[in-house]
């Protein structure tokens, strides 16, 4: 009775490996890292774009992945959680914050936690402590009541600025 | 090294899978499953009279669609009543899918499968589903007059009433030199965990086999549960909690509507089917808490003593009770906090509206019980021109007046006796923290700047850690790493990291070397669940008394290798010694790996290592058998943990806030929290644990209500309109401990997974009281909420400072 849906070949370069699949239009971003790709890191916590649980970097930038479709952003370059490690496997600096400061309990929402402050400290490598609350204003927690993950904010500057004076 | 954790804040062990995306939680579960979706009542009552499916059929993808009519056997009846009580003489609960009527917006009626669920919302927008309407009861006034019917078989709306009493509270009050008469209001809210619910099946037709994973805190109970609904029996069932993004008590409840149907789908269809619950659907598909008016009355002498105590709740249940009365009775015996009330009263009316079901949200009862306690304590003051930490302090039950027992019967059955605690010393330590003697200096700086300043404090006890029961398994295997499991789950309190810590001390094994799995029936098949802050005392002391049972076996065992007496022995870093000799000592040691290796007898060498317990590896003694009588093989062992009653932990949460005095907007300027339970495992847990629940406390204070409208809508069922605070909204904490162990178990934990949500609402409206200087009696409240209070109180003569 209904159409079939037409199908979109999508390819994105996701933590720097190009990775396709063919979805309908309307596959959400978040769905088609999660479920087509099943890098499931990227977690859904709302589906309307106020809990940032699915925040991805898209050439860089974090944006809501459940608020995209991934036929827009074909041919991007997409950064999961998965792709905020450091080298040879160990925790990114974001990462290893958190787990030194407590800064997930759960760990539902962290992946957006974690990739929202990655990028926020591109640009802002030596936040205060108001600065570092600000960057996660956008994300919800439900378990930590938010201080250590600014703490966290704060522990991955220090620990970038050491890996940078290395 | 050393591998003394117990008590330490260490990482938890969790983290790296958490945070490098590695994590499993319900939909990282079963990408090729059908999916299931759901067409749920858009009214808040209404009787079905017709389902229309002919647009959905031929729908491309569409596998199965099925009403109440399709569930056969025992899918097909009432949900369970978990928890029944005598009180509870109209007792009520749905079914998976609706029959006949509806009760609430979002009561499943049809349940979809296809292939993915893009296409499973896409036929459930086609079904049509014909509705006689029926006159909705909303809010608790509406359901408390009664004219209008929830259930046609439930008098006046009411589920429940209750009545528990010490002396002669009326009398006791007629009595008294003064007496106050309170109106107190809280609104709903909801646990709200970032992850909704979800569950997966996989009906295994060889195996005859059902595995099922949900999003639950009681796994064991939903494995109980499904074999009875689906008739299977119970160990062709397991059930796994995978990691679990977040429960406060929603997750509880079980089994849920879609708990027992997604498995009776994939049982019927032989495929796996998921279905994961989006957000609007968690809003009016779960559970809600906290909705409640009271009544108090109290008497009490010049000097601010309580002489007697009436209190009468209305509780809002919902449209039906599946988890009991278990919320207003918490609220009518936890309302007593650290206090002696006098002669005590109170009544509860448990009764049904057409909303949500109203079951346990972190605090279940507690937070709404403080705020009554509270506010009393507040008024009490304020009528006697009193410091309101002085009548506090003259209520307080005193250390040595403990064990104290308050002739009422607790939420789990047993008497409510308070095992221990020190308030006066905690009240010492908050004055201290807060600079509540400096208060007034600080007010009138800020009174010279034109700002608006209040301090506020309440005072909780939580009744943790209750039975019937938990157990705990530990294994040494022959790499002398260590496996232990308990059946209650995990929603990120890390249980991984805090029992492994206690394993670790009881064992003498590196704390890394623990790996602690819960939740899994597989791994562990008896156990209750987590709620009311139980888990580290239960599973904690289950944990520790297998892990008991584990060592003495390795020192005999060890005793036997090294010929030498096991009370001689001692473990340190998983190696067994003689007490006091340095490692390296010769023939004075054995790994614990070793001592598993011969723990169990073996005919056949897979390794060097396992060449030492076959039957011509070493020594033989022939004077018993391989097994002794009586023996197990293997180092492994299991305990259980069963309390007399509950443990009673404690707090005390003062806070200091600034209203604007146009825009009334609220601000806390510091919030800071002393709280005792007992021995602390891991600090920084415990104060994550604080953390987390003092952000709730302060949602459910300030921004948290459900709105419904008079025709039972929820009008803000979004993260757009439902205000969950942001780093913006919650406070820094600032925390310090007591640790009074309690006396009955044998670690000395108390619970403290809910603690710091319990006052919140409590303080606010005390440091906002303090601030306007007229009473609040209603949360949450919002500035604008505020705005208006100011105008009525002005009317009322009263001068805000």
């Amino acid at each position: 009775m209904s159409a079939v849906e037409e199908l979109f070949e999508v390819t994105l370069v996701v933590n720097g490996v190009p990775r396709s699949a063919t979805v309908p239009a309307r596959r959400l971003l978040s769905d088609f890292l999660r479920h087509d790709l099943e890098l499931t890191g990227t977690h859904v916590g709302c589906e309307h774009g106020v809990c940032g649980a699915c925040t991805v970097l898209v050439d860089g930038r974090p944006i809501r992945s459940c608020l995209q479709f991934a036929v827009t952003v074909d041919g991007a370059e997409v950064t999961t959680v998965e792709g905020c490690g450091g080298a040879d496997g160990e925790l990114g600096p974001v990462q290893q914050a958190f787990r030194d400061c407590h800064g997930l309990q759960c760990g539902f929402c962290t992946p957006g936690f974690v990739t929202t402050i990655t990028a926020y400290l591109e640009e802002h490598p030596a936040p205060s402590d108001d600065e570092a609350r600000e960057a996660i204003a956008g994300n919800l927690c439900r378990c930590t009541g938010y201080q250590n993950i600014v703490a966290s904010v704060l522990r991955a500057a220090e620990l970038r600025a050491e890996e940078a004076g290395r | 090294m050393t591998t003394k954790t117990f008590g330490e804040p260490i990482a938890r062990l969790e983290d790296p899978r958490l945070l490098t995306g590695q994590g499993r939680f319900l939909d990282d579960i079963g990408h090729r499953a059908l999916a299931a979706a759901f067409v749920r009542s858009p009214h808040a009552h209404a009787r079905i009279t017709g389902i229309d499916v002919t647009d959905a059929i031929g729908v491309d993808g569409l596998v199965a669609v099925y009403t109440h009519e399709d569930l056969d056997g025992r899918a097909g009846e009432p949900l369970p009543l978990l928890i029944p009580h005598e009180a509870l003489t109209h007792g009520r609960t749905g079914y998976a899918l609706a029959k006949d009527e509806v009760n609430h917006v979002g009561e499943p009626i049809v349940m979809v499968v296809a292939t993915d669920r893009y296409v499973a919302e896409d036929v459930c927008a086609r079904i049509g589903v014909d509705y006689e309407f029926l006159p909705p009861v909303v809010g608790i006034e509406a359901a408390r007059d009664g004219d209008l019917l929830v259930h046609d078989d439930v008098p006046g709306n009411v589920a429940a009433r209750m009545v528990q009493s010490r002396g002669d509270a009326a009398a006791a009050i007629d009595a008294a030199p003064h007496v106050l008469e309170l109106d107190l209001d809280i609104e709903r809210s909801a646990s709200t965990p970032l992850e909704g619910k979800g569950v997966h099946a996989r009906w295994d037709a060889d195996d005859a086999s059902l595995r099922v994973y949900t999003s639950t805190q009681a796994s064991t109970s939903v494995r109980a549960a499904l074999a009875a609904r689906l008739e299977l029996p119970p160990d062709r069932v397991e059930v796994i909690a995978p990691d679990v993004g977040g429960g406060f008590g929603v997750k509880i409840v079980h089994p849920w509507p879609e708990e027992v149907l997604v498995p009776w789908a994939a049982i019927r269809l032989g495929r796996e089917v998921k279905w994961t619950e989006d957000r609007r659907e968690h809003f009016v598909g779960a559970t809600h808490e906290r909705g409640q008016l009271q009544h108090v009355r109290v008497g009490f002498d010049d000097e601010g003593r309580l002489l007697g105590l009436d209190v009468t709740v209305w509780h809002d249940n919902g449209a039906y009770t599946p988890y009991g009365i278990i919320v207003p009775i918490i609220t009518t015996t936890q309302l007593l906090g650290p206090y002696k009330p006098g002669a005590y009263r109170a009544e509860f009316f448990s009764l049904y509206t057409n909303t949500v079901s109203v079951t346990p949200y972190r605090g279940a009862g507690r937070p709404q019980g403080c705020f009554a306690m509270e506010r009393t304590m507040d008024a009490v003051a304020a009528h006697l021109g009193l410091d309101r930490t002085v009548v506090r302090e003259r209520n307080f039950i005193r250390p040595d007046e403990m064990p104290y027992d308050h002739g009422l019967i607790f939420q789990d059955g047993r008497p409510l006796v308070y095992d221990s605690g020190d308030y006066p010393a905690t009240l010492e330590k908050l004055k201290k923290l807060v600079g509540w003697e400096e208060f007034e200096a600080y007010r009138d700086e800020a009174r010279a700047a034109g700002r608006r300043v209040g301090i506020g404090i309440a005072c909780y006890v939580e009744g943790t850690g209750v039975g019937p029961y938990e157990g705990g398994w530990v294994k040494v295997e022959t790499d002398g790493s260590v496996v232990a499991a308990t059946g209650l789950t995990t929603q990120g309190q890390g249980h991984r990291t805090a029992f492994a810590q206690v394993v670790a001390e009881e064992l003498g094994v590196p704390v890394d070397r623990v790996n602690v799995t819960t939740g899994d029936t597989r791994r562990f098949g008896y156990a209750v669940g987590t709620f009311a802050s139980r888990a580290a005392v239960m599973s904690g002391n289950a944990l520790a008394a297998a892990a008991r049972k584990v060592r003495d076996k390795a020192l005999r065992i060890a005793g036997e290798a090294l010929e030498a007496d096991p009370r001689d022995l001692e473990i340190v870093d998983g190696v067994v010694r003689v007490i006091g000799s340095p490692a390296s000592a010769p023939g004075g040691s054995i790994p614990l790996a070793t001592v598993a290796v011969l723990a169990n007898p073996l005919r056949y060498a897979f390794d060097r290592e396992a060449e030492r317990a076959t039957q011509f590896g070493g020594p033989v003694d022939f004077s018993k058998p391989p097994v002794a009588e009586g023996e197990s093989p293997g180092l492994e062992d299991t305990g259980f943990y069963s309390p007399p009653r509950s443990t009673f932990a404690n707090g005390m949460h003062a806070a200091i806030v600034e209203t604007d005095p146009d825009t009334a907007e609220i601000t806390i300027l510091r919030y800071c929290v002393v709280h005792d339970c007992g021995t602390l495992i891991n600090p920084r847990i415990v104060e994550g644990q604080i953390h987390g629940g003092v952000a709730q406390g302060v949602g459910g204070a300030l921004y948290e209500r459900m709105v419904y409208d008079d025709a039972g809508q929820l009008l803000n069922a979004s993260f757009m309109d439902f205000l969950m605070p942001y780093a913006t909204e919650v406070p820094v904490v600032e925390t310090d401990h007591l640790e009074t162990p309690s006396p009955l178990n044998p670690l000395g934990i108390k619970g403290a997974g809910e603690a710091g949500v319990i006052p919140g609402s409590a303080v606010l409206a005390s440091a906002i009281s303090d601030a306007e200087g007229f009473a609040i009696t209603r949360m949450p409240i919002s500035p604008s909420d505020l705005y208006s209070l100011r105008s009525t109180s002005t009317r009322m003569g009263e001068t805000p400072r």
